[in-house]
């Protein structure tokens, strides 16, 4: 039996081996990776019951479960679907999501105790946080399973546009009692339950802008005239530019997200860039951005309170709209210090909005500077190794895609740890995995997941045909295997005796 | 298309650096200047959720100021026992308008930051307790504390009681009425603290004046110990004459001074003149004198020191005394001369203890929070010169024991061996048709002092115009003295 066998076996591994490297996929790394996670998760949890409640309770159980559960099902999805996508991004995604979710969990003990002091009810986030992330991961496995080869995406480029851009639109043009919240108007509320379709609009735009750029890019890359030595691009080209300004001023005049609005604009700026390979893109960009935010000062008073309360805080803190929740979160970061006060013995719920524009206040100051700058650098982890997906992905329209989407996660941060540390305006952004709320939850686990299959694709061994060396190789794995089915000859005379 | 990705790479790399470079700052660098804003209310939170230490009382053991665990963030509420009885004593403590009296001078103490307590707060943490604040001990005695307010407040009087031991300078109660109610302060909600404060500050009672170290009175005939004092240093004696003249003409004016009631002086000795406190005899025996012995005296009586028990005492003074006139006058404490009821009682315990002002103390001892001791205060002498030899102390007191006799008002009790000095002291801007201060300083018993009292009634109580320190003053000091000497 082994005589007969072996010579074909032999023939079909000289075959499979003639690609020699096999690839690995890295999955154990992966699922190491997320233990240490769901360590580090674990102990803060109990760090910050035995700080909030002096004992610990069932409840440590429960969100421990649920979390490893989660991520347990992420894994493997991963690996049934993405085996080859890059190990880092998953457990950076778990971990930033897990200290989110204990960050909200004490900030809901601490508001709670308030409330029972005045005897009021509290309403708690961190159960729908919970129930979010569930959500968000059902989503994150539907793209992962749906979209089996990013390049697919491009066929739906436009209906993607036109869906991302109705809902960019659509509260601004809903009446106020439907989209506004907190003075922004970037809600959809519906009974029940309120989204924020921006979030979601920020990823199908992406798509469509990385599968326009790919399909127009020799238009962009044509120089205009000269001037000064510099090319400059044509009047024409300038038009998708002049688009994506227009639309972030549109969010700016009717939704006051200012924060969206820059957002929106950095990337598109940088997806451009990246399409065209020409600087001078940026530079127009950054202009046109100055003169905008110079007209919008201006015009908006919203706009200018912002900037007073950026450039001196303390100084506007009593004023209505002013610098008072700037202020609280300098207050407690700065009270937090360099290593902060410890998980569930600092007063972040002292800040408003604590558990979710401002979760990164509250993570400094109970795991100060230092926590604060480790979770940074699991930001920017996350994001180069996208964009590492990026540079190793073959396809034009993957590396734009994964560019840009790694891209966008960094600037989200920037543009929210920026506001909260006063380095530049405060424009309320969610934090990616970080801060309560479904919709950014939801939005980043899509974006997490196109940027696995993307990673997969870069990491995948290139073959076709792969898939038939593996069945010829089988007879070698022996026995029980069914290969009388096969209808070659050679084969079933080999499989015939084994059986 | 790699170029530019890895370009956009270096800039995410910048953005992230640039955040941590700006949190550096925020956090490390300017990290001190937020974190004791005053507006950053975590640092004062943290302070008063942590179990403050208990001001007890004396020997018993009395808990004046405790804590009860609250459910709220704050975890401890401050309780005061019978809270405007020794408002005076405690101080209050408040999250809004901090600590006032003892609660403020030995807040540091009462919260556990103070160094003393360090070594145990280092315990704590290992142990992993919660850091708590020492205790305060007080050398207040309850009975004597409750005698004395008792006997204000069931009068309506407006004034204050302070009682010490002579011989070490316990304070053993300290009064001031109209009093407020701590506890109203140290109220978790904010509104019911705000309203409180309102109240307090807004009443013209002004409750939360603590007469008996903040408030300044002249004297009256209670100053006469002082004038005494220095005349017997400076060679006068029992048996000296002085004037029984019912008035005098205050030298260099056409104003006249005259004895209580316009009468003669029944006798003619000093002795005479402080049992029967003779105004026209002390005036001239003043104006003998001359300010520099009067001053120095009164130094040595602690008058014009500063002092601290350990709350801020306003110093009491004499005034300038630049012309004989002032000096007349001053000599039986009125025009500039102002004592507060604390340097008043004070006058009585240096006569008691042989001429030696011992230093008045309200803190017995701080003790850890396990009660186990850190430090005890010894007494001290306030001065550290006699105001008067032992001497002359014991021939004053045989005046002051002359001049109980001579006094009325209720409470008198033979056996309580009283020795004092009553004063009617006039105000105002017009002192004769405004009720005039009733004080009584005394000291029991006289054959061996155990407590020295001085007790003011503003305005004459409940007698108006005709209110004298004996009437109205001498029945509250002596239930206060009765009830000390009681127990003991």
């Amino acid at each position: 039996m082994a005589q007969p066998a072996g010579n074909p076996g032999a023939a079909g591994q000289q075959y499979t081996t003639n690609p020699p490297r096999e690839l690995p996929t890295r999955r154990g790394t992966e699922l190491g990776l997320l233990a240490f996670a769901a360590f580090i998760v674990t102990s803060a949890f109990v760090l910050v019951q035995a700080n909030q409640e002096q004992e610990l309770s069932w409840s440590i159980v429960w969100y421990g479960l649920a979390y490893l559960a989660i991520f347990a099902v992420a894994h493997a999805a991963v690996r049934r679907w993405a085996p080859y996508a890059d190990p880092l991004i998953l457990p950076c995604v778990a971990l930033l999501n897990g200290l989110g979710l204990v960050m909200i969990y004490r900030i809901d003990l601490a508001t709670q105790q308030e409330a029972l002091a005045v005897g009021e009810e509290a309403s708690s986030n961190a159960p729908r946080q919970v129930l979010f992330t569930v959500l968000a991961l059902a989503l994150f496995l539907a793209v992962l399973k749906v979209v089996s080869d990013h390049r697919t995406l491009t066929r739906y480029a436009y209906t993607f546009g036109l869906i991302g851009i109705t809902a960019l639109a659509l509260p601004a043009v809903l009446p106020s009692s439907l989209s506004e919240v907190n003075g922004a108007k970037v809600w959809l509320k519906l009974p029940g339950f309120s989204i924020q379709p921006g979030e979601f609009a920020k990823i199908l735009l992406m798509i469509f802008f990385a599968a326009f750029l790919v399909a127009k890019r020799d238009l962009f890359m044509t120089a205009g005239k000269r001037v000064l030595g510099i090319e400059l691009p044509r009047a024409r080209d300038l038009g998708p530019i002049i688009i994506a300004a227009v639309a972030c001023l549109g969010i700016l005049v009717f939704e006051k997200d200012l924060g969206t609005a820059l957002l929106f604009f950095g990337i598109v700026l940088v997806m451009l860039y990246v399409a065209t390979e020409r600087i001078i893109w940026v530079v127009v960009g950054l202009s046109m951005f100055f003169v905008g935010a110079l007209i919008a000062y201006q015009l908006f008073t919203h706009v200018q309170q912002r900037v007073a309360n950026w450039i001196d805080p303390l100084a506007t803190y009593d004023d209505p709209g002013g610098g008072y929740q700037i202020a609280q979160g300098l207050f407690g970061l700065g009270t937090g210090g360099m290593f902060g006060t410890g998980l569930g013995a600092g007063r972040p719920e002292t800040v408003p909005e604590a558990n979710t524009d401002f979760i990164s206040a509250a993570l400094g100051e109970e795991l100060g500077f230092v926590g604060l700058a480790a979770v940074l650098m699991l930001y920017l982890l996350l994001a180069m190794r996208g964009m590492r997906s990026a540079l190793a992905v073959r396809d034009t329209f993957g590396k734009l895609l994964g560019g840009g989407l790694s891209f966008a996660v960094v600037m989200q941060v920037f543009v929210i740890v920026g506001g909260v540390t006063k380095l530049i305006p405060m424009t309320g952004v969610t934090t990616p995995f970080l801060s309560a709320g479904g919709s950014s939850l939801l939005a980043n686990y899509m974006l997490i997941a196109l940027l696995l299959r993307i990673s997969d694709a870069a990491r995948r061994p290139q073959q076709q045909a792969r898939p038939r060396p593996q069945a010829q190789q089988a007879p070698l794995a022996e026995a029980h295997t069914v290969m009388v089915q096969r209808p070659q000859q050679g084969q079933a005379a080999d499989g015939g005796p084994t059986q | 298309m790699n170029k530019p990705l890895r370009k956009v790479g270096m800039a995410m790399l910048v953005m992230v650096a640039l955040l941590l470079a700006n949190a550096t700052y925020i956090q490390v660098v300017q990290a001190d200047d937020y974190r004791s804003d005053g507006r950053n209310r975590r640092v004062l939170l943290e302070e008063y959720s942590r179990e403050r230490g208990k001001i007890v009382a004396d020997e018993t053991g009395q808990v004046l100021a405790g804590v009860r665990p609250t459910d709220d963030t704050l975890k401890f509420r401050r309780t005061y026992r019978n809270g405007p009885m020794y408002a005076p004593v405690t101080g209050y403590y408040s999250v809004l308008y901090g600590a006032g009296g003892l609660e403020r001078s030995y807040d540091e103490f009462l919260n556990g930051s103070d160094p003393r307590l360090f070594v145990r707060r280092l315990s704590d943490m290992i142990t992993g307790r919660d850091p708590r604040g020492g205790n305060v001990r007080l050398t207040v005695r309850p009975e004597v504390q409750e005698a004395a307010y008792r006997a204000m407040v069931d009068n309506g009087y407006t004034g204050s009681v302070v009682a010490m031991d002579p011989k070490t300078g316990d304070i053993l109660a300290m009064v001031s009425t109209p009093s407020y109610d701590p506890n109203k302060l140290a109220s978790h909600d904010s509104e019911e603290q705000q309203q409180a404060w309102q109240n307090f500050t807004d009443d013209p009672a002004n409750p939360m004046l603590n007469r008996a170290i903040r408030e300044t009175y002249p004297p009256g005939s209670t100053f006469k110990i002082v004038t005494t004092a220095a005349a017997l240093e400076n060679g006068a004696t029992a048996d000296t004459q002085v004037t029984n003249a019912s008035e005098v003409t205050l030298p260099g004016t056409s104003t006249t001074l005259e004895n209580y009631g316009g009468a003669t002086c029944p006798g003619s000795t000093l002795a005479d003149a402080l049992k029967y406190s003779c105004n026209t005899a002390f005036a001239e025996l003043a104006g003998q004198l001359g300010k520099q012995k009067l001053e120095e005296t009164a130094a040595n009586f602690g008058i014009g020191g500063d002092l601290q028990i350990p709350m801020n005492v306003v110093p009491s003074g004499l005034g300038d005394l630049e012309s004989e006139a002032a000096l007349y006058q001053s000599g039986i404490g009125q025009r500039d001369v102002r004592l507060t009821p604390l340097q008043d009682a004070l006058l009585a315990a240096t006569v008691a203890n042989g001429g030696v002002a011992m230093k008045p103390q309200l803190v017995k001892a701080l003790l850890a929070p396990d009660l186990s001791t850190i430090e005890e205060f010894t007494p001290e002498e306030l001065t550290g010169e006699p105001a008067l030899s032992a001497a002359n102390a014991e021939v004053l007191k045989n005046m002051m024991i002359a001049s109980e006799e001579n006094t009325s008002g209720g409470g008198k009790d033979p056996d309580l061996k009283i020795a004092s000095k009553t004063g009617t002291a006039e105000h105002g801007t017009d002192p004769k048709a405004t009720p005039p201060h009733a004080w009584y300083t005394a000291f029991a018993p006289y054959d061996d002092p155990k407590i020295a009292v001085s007790v003011i009634v503003e305005s004459g109580g409940n007698r108006g115009l005709a209110a004298t320190g004996g009437t109205v003053a001498a029945e509250i000091a002596r239930s206060t003295i009765a009830a000390a000497l009681g127990g003991g």
